[in-house]
């Protein structure tokens, strides 16, 4: 067996990290690759595709219902779904209460005990929530864990600012251990030059854009079934982007310690592609009423 | 040994600040001094209340020892939850040996741990919900408690539970005060700010409950004991004295306190400070919303207790004043008998202090009256309130060390060689093993009362007992003897 690979998948919330990651997966599968995801959102959903279920129970919820975490099985929180992918999901509290950070730190502490990284294994996907907002999102990046990480960007502003933020997280870990980064993913949103855009940012950081996933409604189709467009229609041009996608990092062997840009560097490449006006100084701090009077 | 110079003293603190990396060496040289009785200011001399540096040992505790172990623990008819791990508040349990009357378990419930013994999922999930259920099993199982304070440990802060919220509820549903405190040990530099915390708790939660409400009946001659733990007795053997110059004790704060009396303290007439450091922010309070005045005292050796009995009279009218007179006369016959048995033991031994933040400065009057004197003291968290307090009680020359480390306790130690060390658990033991009589001052070592004339007499045989013990002399391996000391013994 070929030595397991982590890989976490990083990125602005809502910018299609959970179901990328899932399409990836299901298309890895398929080339005959043993995968597990560990889901790292309070929100449960990295797995519900693969498992055609609206939310996996997560091993927090099951610490919370059995008493503590000691005192679950690793059959209790593991199931099995489309392609033979292993399914699990840290789980975590209703949003505005408790440290969701502390969940996905027991959880992984908790597979990590109980063997759930098993020889068989080729692949770990940690989908983790979008912003690293403590140290327990950045729990799936430490010594040990995932050596791979991919960012999941757009063409759009937010998305880029996002990426580039968890490149400047990512440079803390790598240069005390292992991790490195492996490259952004875009998922477009139909901007202008998307795919130039996130080129030139991925060279600017010292990565590539390691694919450029099109727009497409069969997506949404596979999801509202809670499917992977690789299982609802395996026939797809779609499918065949994420199993591009699949081979693209199997066969991945460009791992770098990012050079994260800095915020004027980022507003000028903005700049360049016309996602962002010229800065005009001087209407800065002036309201409207001052204007009118100018 | 002779009593240091100004110029001895101060190159002292030069070589035991040589050993620090210069950055540290910077700043605790701003937290040593050397006493100056000319100064009025101690900022002048020396810094307190902030953060320890990395890499010492320091004595201090947290914010949630300030305000559970040291202000709320003590009033006996509530229940203090330790709200987070286990550890906090079992480790902190019946700590500072405030006594109380009572029935543990059914009245009072001092010397109980009640927690919410956090575990992962707590964390994870949040605690709100776990809390509101235990007031409600408080309530249940320990029907004859008064109200419910929270202490909050540290991971409460981190997690952002609403346990105001919770508190609120809670209050509504069993109808007694349910305090809600966020004392997170983070927070802050040392215990210091945990018992602000507490006196702002019990500002905003209990202080107003009877305001408007003229039920309680007054008389002019009311008083609250204010910082006073009971440590050993010690609030009982100040209340006699009180009580027998003719005042009214209307509340213990805390030590053997109840919930009532706190709430009945915005009607007493005058508000006596003993522990400054932990409760002045309560008395400064009343003094502005209830107009009450406020005056610290000294219960600690006879001269103190006498400045102090004739302080508090000078707020009254002549039957206190009389009163006053009447008690320093009526316990003079006792307390000279204490001088003359143990002064002669005592005189000219010499003491070094490190205590928290009232003792430091409080017990040199009682040392004093025997015939001692205190060469060095400090504050493990006082403020500079304090320091300018102090530097009139101590001599010229003598040693200041605020927020002492291990290595420099140690020097000092070594080098102005005392009679006794009056200190904690902490240092107990270290310097027993270097041969140096030691007190524990913040426990009265399982004795007291110290306060008082009655714990003057107590304190004065502790502290005989501990300097003149034959085991001193033992602590020497016969083999290390020198020659000199074999020599004075045959010649003796």
């Amino acid at each position: 067996m070929a030595r397991l690979r982590q890989c976490a998948i990083y990125g602005k919330g809502g910018i299609g990290k959970s179901t990328t990651t899932q399409n990836l997966v299901s298309a890895l599968a398929e080339l005959g690759n043993k995968v597990m995801i560990v889901g790292c959102d309070p929100k449960a959903d990295s797995t519900r595709l693969i498992l055609h279920a609206k939310a996996q129970t997560t091993i927090m919820s099951l610490a919370a219902e059995a008493g503590s975490v000691e005192d679950l099985e690793l059959e209790d929180v593991l199931k099995v779904g489309y392609g033979g992918i292993k399914c699990v999901e840290s789980g975590g509290p209703e949003p505005g209460v408790g440290c969701a950070g502390r969940g996905v730190i027991t959880a992984i502490n908790f597979l990590e005990e109980e063997g759930a990284y098993d020889d068989e294994l080729d692949f770990v996907f940690y989908d983790v929530l979008g912003d690293v907002v403590c140290g327990g999102f950045a729990m799936p990046i430490r010594e040990n864990k995932a050596q791979e990480i991919y960012i999941v960007v757009s063409g759009e502003m937010m998305a880029m600012y996002a990426a580039n933020n968890i490149a400047k997280g990512i440079v803390k870990y790598a240069n005390s251990g292992s991790v490195r980064l492996a490259g952004l993913i875009c998922n477009s949103r139909n901007t202008a030059r998307e795919d130039e855009l996130i080129s030139a940012l991925a060279a600017k950081i010292g990565t590539t854009m390691i694919h450029f996933i099109p727009r497409d409604n069969v997506v949404q189709r596979a999801e509202i079934r809670r499917m992977t467009v690789i299982e609802y229609d395996p026939t797809a041009k779609q499918a065949d982007e994420y199993r591009q996608l699949a081979m693209k990092i199997r066969d991945n062997t460009n791992f770098i310690i990012p050079a994260p840009i800095t915020m004027d560097e980022l507003e000028e490449l903005m700049m360049e592609f016309g996602i962002l006006e010229q800065e005009d100084e001087s209407v800065v701090g002036k309201t409207a009423a001052a204007e009118a009077v100018a | 040994m002779a009593a240091l110079t100004r110029e001895e003293t101060e190159a002292l603190i030069q070589e035991v600040l040589e050993i620090y990396p210069e950055q540290a060496k910077k700043d605790r040289a701003k937290h040593l001094a050397v006493n100056d009785q000319s100064l009025e200011k101690s900022n002048k001399c020396i810094t307190s209340n902030r953060k320890s540096l990395p890499g010492v040992m320091t004595i201090r505790g947290c914010a949630y020892a300030g305000s559970k172990g040291v202000v709320w623990g003590p009033i006996k008819d509530m229940i203090h939850i330790s709200h987070g791990p286990v550890g906090c508040g079992q480790y902190s349990r019946a700590g500072r040996r405030n006594y109380y009357v009572g029935t543990t378990g059914v009245n009072t419930f001092g010397t109980m741990n009640f927690t919410s013994d956090f575990t992962e999922k707590d964390i994870v999930f949040g605690g709100d919900k776990k809390l509101a259920k235990i007031i409600t099993e408080i309530e249940g199982l320990f029907p004859l408690h008064k109200g419910i304070s929270i202490q909050s440990e540290c991971p409460i802060g981190l997690i952002g539970d609403d346990i105001e919220a919770v508190a609120k509820k809670g209050n509504k549903e069993i109808g007694k005060p349910v305090v809600p405190v966020r004392c997170e040990g983070f927070r802050g530099v040392s215990q210091s700010l945990g018992h602000h915390i507490a006196n702002d708790a019990i500002r905003d939660w209990v202080l107003g409950n009877r305001d408007g409400d003229d039920s309680f009946p007054t008389t002019p001659y009311d008083v609250a004991v204010i910082g006073d733990y009971n440590i050993g007795g010690d609030a009982w053997a100040s209340r006699t004295l009180l009580e027998e110059m003719g005042l009214r004790v209307v509340a213990q704060w805390s030590g053997d306190g109840t919930l009532a009396e706190i709430e009945n303290t915005p009607k007493v007439k005058l508000n006596l400070i003993h522990c400054y450091r932990s409760m002045n922010y309560i008395a400064r309070h009343m003094e502005e919303k209830y107009k009450i005045p406020w005056i610290e005292y000294n219960f600690f050796g006879p001269t103190k207790i006498a400045e102090s009995l004739r302080r508090i009279a000078s707020h009254f009218d002549d039957v206190i004043k009389e009163g006053a007179e009447r008690v320093i006369k009526k316990y003079e016959a006792e307390y000279e008998a204490v001088i003359a048995k143990y002064k002669p033991r005592l005189e000219g031994k010499r003491v070094m202090l490190y205590i928290g933040g009232l003792r430091p400065r409080h017990v040199i009057g009682a040392y004093e009256d025997l015939g001692m004197e205190v060469v060095g003291t400090g504050y493990e968290f006082g403020h500079n309130d304090d320091y300018d307090r102090t530097i009139k009680e101590m001599g010229n020359a003598t040693l200041l060390y605020d927020d002492v480390t291990g290595y420099e306790f140690e020097e000092f130690v070594k080098r102005v060689q005392p009679d006794l060390i009056g200190s904690g658990i902490k240092e107990k033991y270290i310097f027993q093993k270097m041969g140096v009589p030691f007190r524990q001052m913040h426990s009265w070592d399982y004795s007291g009362p110290y306060h008082g004339y009655d714990g003057f007499a107590i304190f004065a045989r502790d502290m005989d007992m501990t300097i003149n013990n034959p085991c001193w002399k033992q602590v020497k391996a016969p083999w290390k003897k020198d020659a000199s000391s074999e020599a004075v013994k045959v010649a003796a």
